[in-house]
């Protein structure tokens, strides 16, 4: 293998700038996820633990194996996008280790809202079965939920993707063999109880735990019967009578030290089809990708100082490395997993989009998994460029990362604009996870740009009509514009709609890559097939 | 030479004749209770015959079946070795009878030293000394001053019917004589009704010397060099060295021919030691004679270089003593430890339970290690609670006593307590390095012994949690499996741009604190009672390399079911985790019950069918001299009642069954909080 050489200035002013900017950028990221941690704040939490029960992250805590990690997905989901606070929209979801066993770990917030669903925590919850059917995640539901929030009742309820959604995908994974384990530890009404019914096995805890369709105030509101919630759907009713629930348990541990010993007798072995390595980290310090990033997206940096933080030994071995050299693929290893690297280092030509399909050819051949660095402002233009086809080559490397059936990881650790989003396994490429960075853009295109076209248009417009327009007039006509365009890419404007999986510290990209790599390696590897490349 | 025996014993003594007699080509039957079906001395021996039941009256000490055994296997001698029916005349003599050879002294020999009294007239006929004093029945104030002057001062006199000090002086010269005598009588008349006194000489600081003899069937007799035996508690040995320091070569050989002389009055045959009493002054005075092979001989064996089995056996075999006493010399110094189980802070009180762990220092000719158990065997209410002798070795006593205290540091036993630390605080005290022996040695240093050494609470709670932290994984496989080296199997709570704390709940010295341990980058950082402590901690197996702040310290450890044992200069320090547990209590029987610890029924305080409440005695256990209480732990019906008064149960073994009230069971133990099995042996 390549070791990449590095030399880095981290004395320069520029190094020390842009680690300044991009530790500033990491720590409000990590303020913002702290606030996020405290749920539905002190107060709700307070009503929570006084009846007895566990807070949500201590529930996931105690499920998992001890001292092991948890690759939450969503954290930032709902931030700023309702009139209320809806802390990581009341559901904690990711991908940790239970019995040994790597599972899809989604566990409501009861403290937010009740832990009704909102229609970016239903948007949650079916990201992470989608995570869990892919990769055959066995999933462990931790239910304490009021169910829909009826005053959003027509964003949650009716359509495919919405509430029912859930239930579906418990049944279809149950079918494909991915266990179904749900622990009622809380409420779980109407259709809510389907998530314990469904299930393959189901744990409920007495006095916490309640299970029915219609609750007490309903039931007596159709028929006048006056029954206790505990009578009418608790772990006595549902353990001892009619068999709703499979598990008894005294309280929260004892239910999550129940789910621990279902997981244990899963006899599952995990695939993980690849020759593994022994993990060596990087010969250089991951910290250091602050101060050679830094937030200001118009500063160029070498992808291969990236990759040279990122994966093991610093060992990458570049394919094609002097044909269409503003992306760089090549080979490397990440905590000892095979990895192809695809990452932009500049605008994508014709050469370099052929470039990439070759190579993704050549991982989805090799079953090896792709990992896309993603930091592209699109494609070039122009009359050359146009008439040398780079529509189709373009087409090409879209069509080969749409088509790859390896796993796919991809990182966004600059901008994401147009078709370079597309071409590099941008969301709608459904890749296995997608990370993005906080010094990140994403949008249709760089909001100076998208002022620019308008402006161009509005000139071209006011111009034909033989109307004046000063330089002051359209710059106050291009700020707003630009300003709309920096705050919908923002990462957190990104992560809170779920247009990724979350926003990460750059310096931590390595364990995020990781853990996302293993939790795929759950799925035996596939064959690809791709349609028809136009030539 | 005999071709078969029989070793009439159990432990490291049973395994000691075992290994000396295999190397003469000699076949080893032994016999073992039920308690011992499946002991180190069994499995050594070439076969072995089940004696009977635990108790040592039922199974050890049946002379008859003993000897049937004997007949049985075909054997031609019994080692009795020491304790059980080493010291029974008539043993020895129904051995005779049978036409076995008992490998020890003639019947005469054993009942002539049996008597104390008998024996000192014998020994005060062959001219053996005594110590000086007056036993008589004249009890004039002018016998007894006489007497006194006799004796030579200091002296001490003595209530013939006292005990606890009473009626007790010691008398430093004549002129205090009178007095002291009527004070004494005056208050001996008070506390038993009977002024008689009796007078011995006071040894300032007495020390316990023994001579090692030997004689063989034709009189002729030698002896072994001397041990010293001084540090003792409670009359019982517990450090022992030969040679005794500071004799001169003169006593050495007074008493050596002094002890000879012994032997011969009672035509003693095979391995004795005569003890003797030393003072200051060079004075030694007879006390008894031990007719059997000393718990301590391999101290005379390290320092001779002779195999004192291997004499027993062929002297028994007819064989003459091997050396003649110019042949016999000595060589650098040797130490032994015994290892007990007990508990040197509770008075000694010995201490049951299982081995759970056991490692011993590696053996070498500096290092030696004789015992009869190992890792996962009991220490029984039955026997004697030693675990092993440890001996050292070396050029000089002080080299001796250095590898003494190394390797105790490396004997690290976890399920018992032990006087491991004892040991060591014994071999490192001063006063002992300093050769300052007495008997009183162990009560004049008691609390310099007993102290705690190096470590504060806080250290060792930081390197519990290092070493609990760096447990191998216990949770599914990693390190195998088609993906050894998951990044889901890091051990430090990796989260998302967080971090993530934990708490740890540790128990020492029966104070819980709660640690709240943060990870990052491999280094812990540890928060305890308002100090906070970086760690860097690395384990390989039971060996824990821990950085503290600045102070870099290795220590061994055992933790098994959260129950840590950490091992730090000979000092055990355990440590328990408490964490919610669930998962088992859906395994025990509803309701059921069981031992906390080995130890016998005193008192069962239900019948089946009786309706009992929370709290309730059920059950009193008697186990390591205290009582136990085992209590109802919801209200219920006793269901089933597994044992009677005075059974001897075993740790967690199910006592009694309660039927949990069902509408009540809300008062149940929904609260899982707990450690392990709270009452452990090991403590």
């Amino acid at each position: 293998m390549t070791i990449l050489q590095s030399h880095i200035n981290s004395g320069s002013e520029d190094f020390q700038t842009n680690r300044a900017d991009m530790a500033d950028a990491v720590a409000d990221l990590q303020d913002k996820v702290a606030t996020i941690h405290q749920g539905g704040g002190p107060a709700y939490q307070q009503r929570h633990t006084d009846r007895g029960k566990l807070l949500p992250r201590e529930r996931v805590d105690r499920l998992l194996d001890e001292g092991s990690p948890f690759l939450e997905i969503g954290q930032l989901a709902a931030y700023n996008v309702y009139d209320e606070d809806v802390p990581a929209a009341g559901i904690i979801a990711g991908v940790g280790r239970v019995s040994g066993t790597e599972c899809m770990i989604i566990a409501n917030d009861a403290t937010v809202k009740g832990g009704t669903y909102y229609p970016l925590t239903v948007k949650k919850h079916l990201r992470a079965q989608e995570i869990a059917l892919a990769n055959r995640l066995p999933c462990i539901y931790l239910v304490d939920s009021g169910g829909a929030n009826l005053p959003h009742q027509d964003e949650v309820f009716a359509d495919r993707d919405h509430f029912g959604r859930i239930f579906y995908n418990q049944a279809r994974m149950s079918a494909d063999d991915i266990p179904q384990i749900a622990v009622v530890m809380g409420l779980c009404t109407a259709g809510g109880a389907y998530v314990p019914a469904m299930a393959d096995e189901s744990i409920i805890v007495r006095n916490q735990g309640t299970i029915f369709l219609a609750g007490p105030p309903l039931v007596k509101a159709a028929t006048g019967e006056e029954v206790t919630a505990e009578e009418l759907g608790g772990a006595d009713v549902h353990c001892k009578t009619s068999g709703v629930a499979d598990h008894y348990a005294e309280n929260d541990g004892h239910a999550l030290a129940t789910a621990r010993r279902c997981i244990a007798h899963l006899n599952r072995r995990k695939p993980a089809e690849a020759e593994i390595q022994t993990p060596l980290p990087p010969r250089h310090d991951p910290e250091e990708i602050y101060g050679i990033v830094g937030t200001d997206l118009r500063k160029q940096f070498d992808v291969r100082d990236i990759i040279a933080r990122t994966v093991d030994d610093s060992a990458f071995d570049e394919f094609k490395r002097h044909y269409g050299s503003t992306l760089v693929t090549g080979f490397a290893h990440i905590h000892g997993y095979p990895v192809g690297i695809v990452a932009n280092n500049g605008i994508l030509f014709s050469e370099s989009a052929q470039k990439g399909a070759h190579f993704i050819e050549l991982c989805s051949q090799r079953r090896i998994p792709l990992l896309f660095l993603q930091n592209i402002t699109g494609f070039m233009v122009g009359r050359k460029y146009e008439a040398e086809g780079i529509a189709k080559h373009g087409a090409k490397m879209v069509m080969a990362v749409a088509c790859a059936s390896v796993p796919k990881i991809t990182v966004l650790i600059g901008g994401s604009y147009g078709a370079g989003n597309y071409g590099m396994c941008g969301r709608a490429y459904s890749p296995d996870f997608l990370w993005m960075w906080p010094n990140a853009r994403i949008s249709v295109m760089g909001g100076e740009q998208a002022a620019g076209v308008l402006a161009q248009v509005r000139r071209d417009s006011k111009e034909r009509k033989g109307e004046e327009w000063s330089d002051a007039d359209e710059a106050a006509f291009k700020k707003p514009i630009a300003d709309k365009y920096e705050h919908q890419g923002h990462p957190y404007y990104a992560s809170a709609r779920l247009w990724d999986d979350g926003v990460i510290d750059p310096a931590q990209t390595r364990e995020v890559v990781a853990l996302s790599l293993s939790a795929t390696l759950n799925r035996p590897a596939e064959a690809t097939r791709f349609g028809v490349f136009r030539m | 030479m005999f071709n078969t025996i029989l070793i009439a014993n159990r432990g490291e003594i049973a395994c000691r004749i075992i290994r000396t007699a295999r190397r003469m080509g000699i076949r080893c039957i032994a016999v073992y209770s039920d308690a011992d079906a499946d002991a180190h001395h069994v499995n050594l021996a070439d076969e072995a015959f089940r004696i009977g039941p635990a108790p040592a009256a039922d199974s050890y000490l049946q002379t008859d079946r003993l000897i049937d055994i004997a007949r049985r296997s075909g054997a031609e001698a019994i080692h009795p070795g020491y304790g059980f029916v080493s010291e029974n005349a008539d043993f020895a003599e129904a051995c005779e009878a049978r036409g076995l050879v008992f490998i020890g002294p003639p019947a005469a020999a054993i009942a002539a030293m049996g008597s104390k009294s008998a024996a000192k007239a014998i020994m005060a006929d062959a001219g053996v000394p005594l110590v000086p004093g007056y036993h008589g029945d004249d009890q004039s104030p002018a016998t007894l001053r006489r007497e006194a002057e006799k004796c030579g001062f200091p002296l001490l006199l003595k209530a013939v019917a006292g005990g606890g000090g009473k009626g007790m002086r010691v008398v430093a010269d004549l002129a205090e004589f009178d007095e002291a005598l009527a004070a004494a009588q005056r208050e001996a008349t008070n506390a038993f009704g009977n002024p008689d006194m009796l007078i011995e000489r006071y040894l300032t600081r007495p020390r316990h010397v023994e001579i090692q003899v030997f004689c063989d069937h034709d009189g002729r007799g030698v002896y072994l060099a001397e041990r010293d035996c001084s540090i003792q508690r409670r009359h019982q040995k517990v450090l022992e060295e030969a040679p005794a320091p500071g004799l001169s070569d003169a006593t050495r050989q007074a008493m050596g021919e002094a002890a000879v002389k012994a032997a011969q009055a009672i035509d003693y045959v095979g391995a004795g030691t005569v003890e003797f009493l030393y003072d200051v002054d060079g004075s030694f005075f007879f006390m008894e004679m031990n007719t059997r092979l000393q718990v301590e001989h391999p101290v005379t064996e390290m320092v001779t270089g002779q195999d004192l089995v291997e004499w027993q056996l062929n002297i028994a075999g007819g064989a003459p003593l091997p050396l003649a006493q110019p042949q016999i010399t000595t060589r650098g110094h040797a130490v032994e430890a015994r290892v007990y189980a007990e508990d040197p802070a509770q008075d000694f009180l010995p201490a049951t339970g299982r081995l759970r762990y056991l490692r011993t220092p590696a053996e070498s000719e500096h290092v030696r290690v004789d015992t009869g158990v190992v890792e996962g065997d009991d220490i029984s209410i039955y026997y004697d609670p030693m675990i092993a002798k440890l001996i050292v070795h070396d050029a000089t006593r002080e080299q001796a006593i250095n590898r003494l205290t190394q390797a105790l540091e490396q004997y690290r036993i976890a399920g018992v307590k032990t006087n491991v630390h004892f040991l060591h605080a014994l071999a490192d005290a001063p006063a002992f390095r300093e050769a300052r022996l007495t008997t009183g040695f162990i009560d004049d240093h008691q609390p310099q012994l007993l102290a705690d050494s190096g470590l504060d609470t806080h250290t060792t709670l930081v390197l519990a949690a290092g070493f609990m932290l760096e447990a191998p994984d216990s949770d599914g496989a990693p390190g195998s499996g088609p993906d050894p080296d998951s990044p889901f199997n890091r051990r430090d709570s990796w989260r998302l741009n967080s971090e993530h704390t934990s708490t740890l709940r540790l128990e020492v010295d029966g104070t819980l604190h709660d640690l709240s341990v943060r990870q990052r980058n491999g280094r812990y950082r540890i928060a305890v009672d308002d100090a906070v402590y970086d760690l860097v901690a690395r384990r390989e197996a039971d060996v824990l390399q821990a950085t503290i702040n600045d102070h870099r310290i290795r220590v061994h450890g055992h933790l098994q079911d959260d129950r840590l044992v950490l091992f730090y200069r000979g000092e055990s320090l355990h440590c328990t985790r408490y964490r919610e547990r669930y998962g088992e209590e859906d395994l025990a029987p509803e309701g059921g019950l069981s031992a906390p610890m080995n130890g016998a029924i005193v008192a069962v305080k239900a019948a089946v069918g009786d309706a009992v409440s929370a709290g309730q005695t059920l059950v009193v256990m008697e186990a390591m001299k205290m009582e136990h209480a085992i209590k109802a732990p919801a209200d219920g019906v006793v269901s089933q009642v597994f044992h009677a008064e005075g059974d001897q149960v075993a740790e967690s073994e199910e006592l009694i069954a309660v039927d949990v009230a069902e509408e009540d069971s809300d008062a149940g133990d929904g609260d899982h909080h707990s450690g392990p099995h709270a009452a452990d042996a090991a403590g």
